[in-house]
């Protein structure tokens, strides 16, 4: 198959005027921010040797904490902050999404600026302040009329460095919520879309790249006393920001935000439930590859209005329960507790569980005459055991090996995706894998029985957002999924997401899954 | 003791009167106790070394730095009583290499004093012309910009700026030390025929006695933020300092030296 021919780039391109123009007005907003507080602040101290160093010493800092982690950093910081603000004012923030990107960008972007203003006002040639002051400037008239403009060529080339890594580390405002180019990028990295991941990176460092030598235009126009190249350098900026933002202006406002996390079943689930809805006649759109917490507190304040999570998820990380319950038992509570604590209505079960569970393969299994967990425990000291990146501080693995009394030679923690390939090649031996993983079929392995019920249940429910409680037309629409996709099919599904072709996109995976369920 | 000049009823031009300035909290003694007067029409020289506080004692006059002790007049007003701005744009300033701003055209350095005072552009734009006329240079360089020019077009461009906002006084610090010695010559003596015709009061500062004797009406000798002498060639000739005595012994061995070489009827 020719590789551009792939309808995978029709789906990116489809999908670039609304991630394009999200990702120049958070980049825009950010750089605007992060101007408008270190020209000033370079300004002022400059002149202060102390509070410069300290100034400069900060903004070093921050650049030194990576992108993503100063982002996720923001997020919580707003909502403790929309928080006190609704309590002292009465009136809210959304901590979801675009302030708390814009703030965490403009931060990044703070350290070129103060430097490169900082350093080229002190370069200029104190013979050339004199003269100003000689022939009869005020202090601010000798900024403005000689060293600004002096300086100006080292402040562009600072503010064209920022200008590059907002633009970059902008890729990275997706899991907050922050639409972005880097929705193909983390979309396509779960999914396994290779067309969407390098999409992204060239789109992204398209745009980075076409800013860059337009400010660079513009510094070499102020350099060289060229009105020409500054006139077309800011024609060139404004073109490309009009017509990046122009499409997402015009675009009709979308009703219903369909949340999704990072992996690949959140995907489909999501783009299943956006096609339900507008099949019925909603206007809906997905917002994917938003961190677990940040996904809860943004559908708890109407950020989003509706998604899928896990029953086990909620009860011990957004709960903070510890007991062990059945199923039923345990859904039961967390329905009612979702709805007097957050107003956040519990619609139903799917019908699939994403549990953890022990993964190995068949043979291995049946060598060993293991079924169970129970079975496992004895054996398991000469063996090792990979998980994802929480599982091991989980409450799950501390009441598995506190039930079983299991102890493993190693621990190692992975990728999910590369898990399964792992314990099925002997690269480690157990794996704490999903049950609804697709991939447990294709490396035909098998999930250990959990005898003690010491793992819980993972019921996929669908949660909407209070403001949406009384929604009967949402309700409606999405009825028809309700306990109507088990096991097999969400692996099945799982799979074929994962299969790295060009019907693995969630769109058509969900259509796929649509056409089985509606069998049923 | 060198007598003082015969305007008596006229205010100076510039007078100080017993000013004193130190730096480094009181650590450098830059000017000690100088009087000294400037009357209106005169070119007066600063002779010294460098460190004699010649060019603290410039920057007095127009209240780029400000007195410990002492009072400094221009034009009759204690420089204390106005507006230190307004005082700068009054007297015009030629600096040592040149001081030009590299990113205004020659035009447009010329023309930032009257800019300063809110003249319209279109007088800023005739008087422009009028001053490239005026110090000999081509009206095609008034949209060059500095770095375009010579050393001598440059310090060219430094005095039409001086005389933009046509000030009576001009302070000059050390204006053609960096130049070679044949324009430096055709700009003194340019720059002494305008102060002639435009009927300026002139303070330069240099550490050349030649050029001081050559150019100025009067020189003023300092040593150590303290005046030794001052007065015409004439004056200082009869000094009985041995500073400047020994400034003196240059040029007298040079016009010396030169009329041997250079025997004036050859035929």
């Amino acid at each position: 198959m020719n590789f551009l021919s792939d309808p995978r780039w029709s789906d990116a391109l489809t999908r670039l005027p609304d991630y394009l123009g999200s990702h120049v007005r958070v980049s825009l907003a950010a750089l605007a921010l992060g101007l408008a507080i270190s020209f000033p602040l370079a300004l002022i101290v400059r002149r202060q040797p102390v509070l410069r160093d300290i100034v400069l010493g900060v903004a070093s800092i921050v650049q030194t904490v990576p992108g993503l982690a100063l982002l996720a950093l923001f997020y919580p910081l707003l909502l403790a902050l929309a928080g006190l603000s609704l309590q002292w004012f009465g009136q809210g923030f959304s901590a979801f999404g675009f302030l708390p990107s814009v703030l965490a960008l403009a931060l990044y972007s703070m350290l070129p600026v103060l430097r490169n203003t900082i350093t080229g006002l002190q370069g200029i040639d104190p013979a050339i302040i004199e003269a100003a002051e000689g022939v009869g400037m005020t202090r601010r008239q000798s900024l403005t009329m000689v060293e600004l403009p002096l300086a100006l060529p080292v402040i562009m080339a600072g503010i064209r460095t920022a200008a590059v890594w907002v633009i970059g580390t902008a890729t990275l405002s997706t899991p907050i919520g922050q639409t972005s180019l880097g929705n193909y990028i983390f979309a396509g990295l779960q999914t396994q879309n290779w067309v969407f991941v390098l999409f992204g990176c060239v789109a992204a460092a398209a745009l980075a790249l076409a800013v860059d030598q337009l400010l660079a235009l513009i510094e070499g126009g102020v350099r060289l006393h060229s009105r020409k190249r500054i006139i077309f350098g800011c024609l060139g900026l404004m073109a490309l920001i009009v017509v990046t933002l122009m499409p997402s202006m015009a675009r009709a406002k979308t009703n219903y935000v369909v949340g999704a996390k990072t992996f690949t079943e959140q995907y489909v689930l999501s783009a299943l439930i956006a096609q339900r809805l507008q099949v019925a006649g909603l206007p809906a759109s997905p917002r994917e590859g938003l961190g677990s917490n940040v996904i809860f507190e943004a559908l708890a304040s109407g950020d989003i209005d509706i998604y899928v999570d896990y029953s086990g998820t909620l009860w011990a990380n957004q709960l903070k329960r510890t007991e062990i319950k059945s199923r039923k038992e345990l859904l039961s509570d967390l329905t009612t507790t979702l709805k007097d604590k957050y107003g956040i209505t519990v619609l139903g079960e799917l019908g699939f569980e994403n549990a953890y569970a022990l993964v190995l393969p068949r043979k291995r299994a049946e060598e060993l005459g293991i079924r169970t967990i129970a079975d496992l425990a004895p054996r398991a000291s000469p063996l090792s055991i990979a998980g994802d990146y929480e599982f091991f501080s989980r409450p799950e693995w501390a009441a598995l090996r506190q039930s079983y009394n299991l102890s493993f030679r190693q621990q190692r923690q992975m990728q999910p995706d590369f898990m399964y390939a792992a314990v099925a090649s002997g690269e480690v031996d157990v794996i704490a894998g999903y049950t609804s993983d697709g991939l447990i079929a294709k490396y035909d392995l098998v999930v250990l029985g959990d005898p003690k019920s010491s793992i819980p249940p993972y019921d996929a429910i669908v949660l909407i957002s209070p403001k949406r409680a009384g929604d009967q037309a949402l309700r409606n629409a999405l009825r028809p999924l309700l306990g109507k996709i088990d096991i097999a099919t969400i692996r099945e599904a799982n799979l074929r997401a994962a299969g790295g072709d060009s019907n693995s996109s969630p769109d058509a995976v969900a259509r796929w899954l649509w056409e089985k369920i509606a069998k049923r | 003791m060198v007598h003082h000049d015969g305007m008596i009823n006229a205010a100076p031009a510039i007078a100080y009167e017993n000013v004193g300035k130190s730096f480094e909290q009181g650590r450098t003694r830059a000017v000690d106790d100088v009087s000294l007067n400037v009357a209106t029409g005169d070119f007066l020289a600063i002779v010294g070394g460098s460190g004699s506080g010649k060019t603290t004692l410039l920057r007095l006059a127009n209240r780029l730095i400000a007195p410990d002790s002492g009072t400094v007049h221009v034009q009759g007003k204690d420089v204390r009583g106005v507006d230190p701005i307004a005082l700068r744009r009054s007297i015009g300033y030629v600096f040592q290499s040149d001081g030009l701003f590299p990113h205004m055209t020659v035009g447009g350095n010329i023309g930032i004093t009257p800019r300063l005072l809110g003249t319209p552009a279109q007088e800023i734009s005739t008087r422009v012309d009028e001053l490239i006329d005026l110090v000999q240079l081509e009206r095609p360089h008034r949209d060059r910009f500095p770095h375009e020019l010579s050393g001598g077009q440059r310090q060219r461009v430094g005095v039409a700026r001086a005389l933009a906002a046509k000030p009576a006084i001009v302070l000059m610090d050390e204006p053609f030390g960096a130049l070679d010695p044949l324009t430096r010559d055709a700009l003194g003596e340019d720059y002494r025929a305008l102060h002639r015709s435009l009927g300026l009061t002139t303070v330069m500062i240099t550490h050349d006695m030649t050029e001081a004797l050559l150019l100025a009406d009067r020189v003023a000798v300092m040593r150590a933020g303290r005046l030794v002498a001052q007065g015409t060639a004439l004056d200082l000739s009869g000094s009985t300092d041995a500073y400047v005595g020994e400034l003196l012994n240059t040029p007298r061995r040079q016009a010396e030296r030169l009329q041997e070489l250079l025997p004036k009827d050859r035929a």
